[in-house]
């Protein structure tokens, strides 16, 4: 992860467990952006698991410290899978899910970690490349609908005109205004 | 200040995890507050794609990375893994610019 050492990298993996919020930290400080921008822009993106976990603290039951390791491993992919599963078997798949992709994600990051110290320039192996491959791979799914791909299309408008006026990681967060609208509307 | 960032950003990804499992289920009911957190990912992640595709400090421009783009865009269309989309606009540029 550029900007990054290898222990953050790892540290941020293990301790923040959401990919979209990871990803955009580490773009927003390795193109040079503030702290708090990149920060916001991580925090704003992990918004939607609060709204897993509402779903998912109705069908999962955890308590204690079981649920805090519950919310810890609230992403995507568990709200996913646990929200598919027959009821009786929610738990099952979330803890199944959570702590397989938790492994997974960790050791992912640590071959990258380990790899990339060993190699010089990144942009001679595309890597450079590979970052906004992985944004677009996270937006598809979620492009299903036409206020979907609205929303995209006008955050997307947003950010490229933000760039020449604003410092790094801006353009990012005016990209969140395209959810404005859906905001101002008025209740039905 | 990256491990500021690292851990700050770490700690409140977590707690706004912490909250949504700790407060009624009716606490996020309303149609509006789902769609705007449904959908300001969604405005995010395309500014990101943006900024990290044709941003290049203050200026826009087409280099291998739109190429590497595209490349994602058509394996996304097919279906591809995760893995593979990531991998393909790496390998696109990066053939692009030994050319």
């Amino acid at each position: 992860m550029a900007g990054l050492s290898a222990l953050q990298a790892l540290t941020l993996s293990a301790l923040m467990f959401t990919g979209a919020s990871q990803f955009s930290l580490v773009g927003v400080l390795g193109s040079g952006g503030a702290v708090v921008t990149g920060v916001l822009g991580a925090v704003l993106l992990g918004t939607r698991n609060t709204l897993y976990a509402v779903r998912l603290s109705t069908l999962v039951p955890a308590s204690g410290i079981r649920r805090l390791f519950a919310a810890h491993l609230t992403i995507d992919e568990t709200t996913a899978t646990s929200t598919a599963a027959p009821p009786a078997l929610a738990g099952l798949a979330f803890w199944t899910t959570g702590i397989s992709l938790y492994l997974l994600w960790n050791a992912t990051t640590v071959l990258g970690a380990v790899g990339a110290s060993r190699f010089g320039d990144p942009a001679a192996l595309g890597l450079d490349a590979a970052v906004p491959a992985a944004f677009l791979g996270l937006l598809w799914p979620r492009l299903r609908d036409g206020e979907a791909r609205r929303t995209a299309l006008v955050g997307g408008l947003l950010a490229a005109a933000a760039v020449p006026f604003t410092p790094a990681g801006v353009p990012v967060l005016l990209a969140g205004l395209a959810v404005l609208p859906l905001l101002l509307r008025r209740q039905p | 200040m990256t491990w500021v960032a690292v851990l700050v950003a770490s700690l409140a990804c977590l707690l706004l995890k912490v909250a949504g499992w700790s407060v009624p289920a009716r606490f996020l009911e309303g149609d509006r507050l789902r769609r705007t957190t449904v959908l300001l990912p969604v405005a995010l992640l395309a500014g990101l794609v943006v900024v990290q595709t044709f941003g290049s400090g203050r200026h826009l421009l087409l280099d291998a990375r739109s190429a590497g783009l595209a490349v994602a865009a058509v394996a996304l269309l097919l279906r591809a893994p995760f893995l593979v989309v990531v991998v393909a606009a790496a390998a696109t540029a990066a053939v692009l610019r030994v050319l």
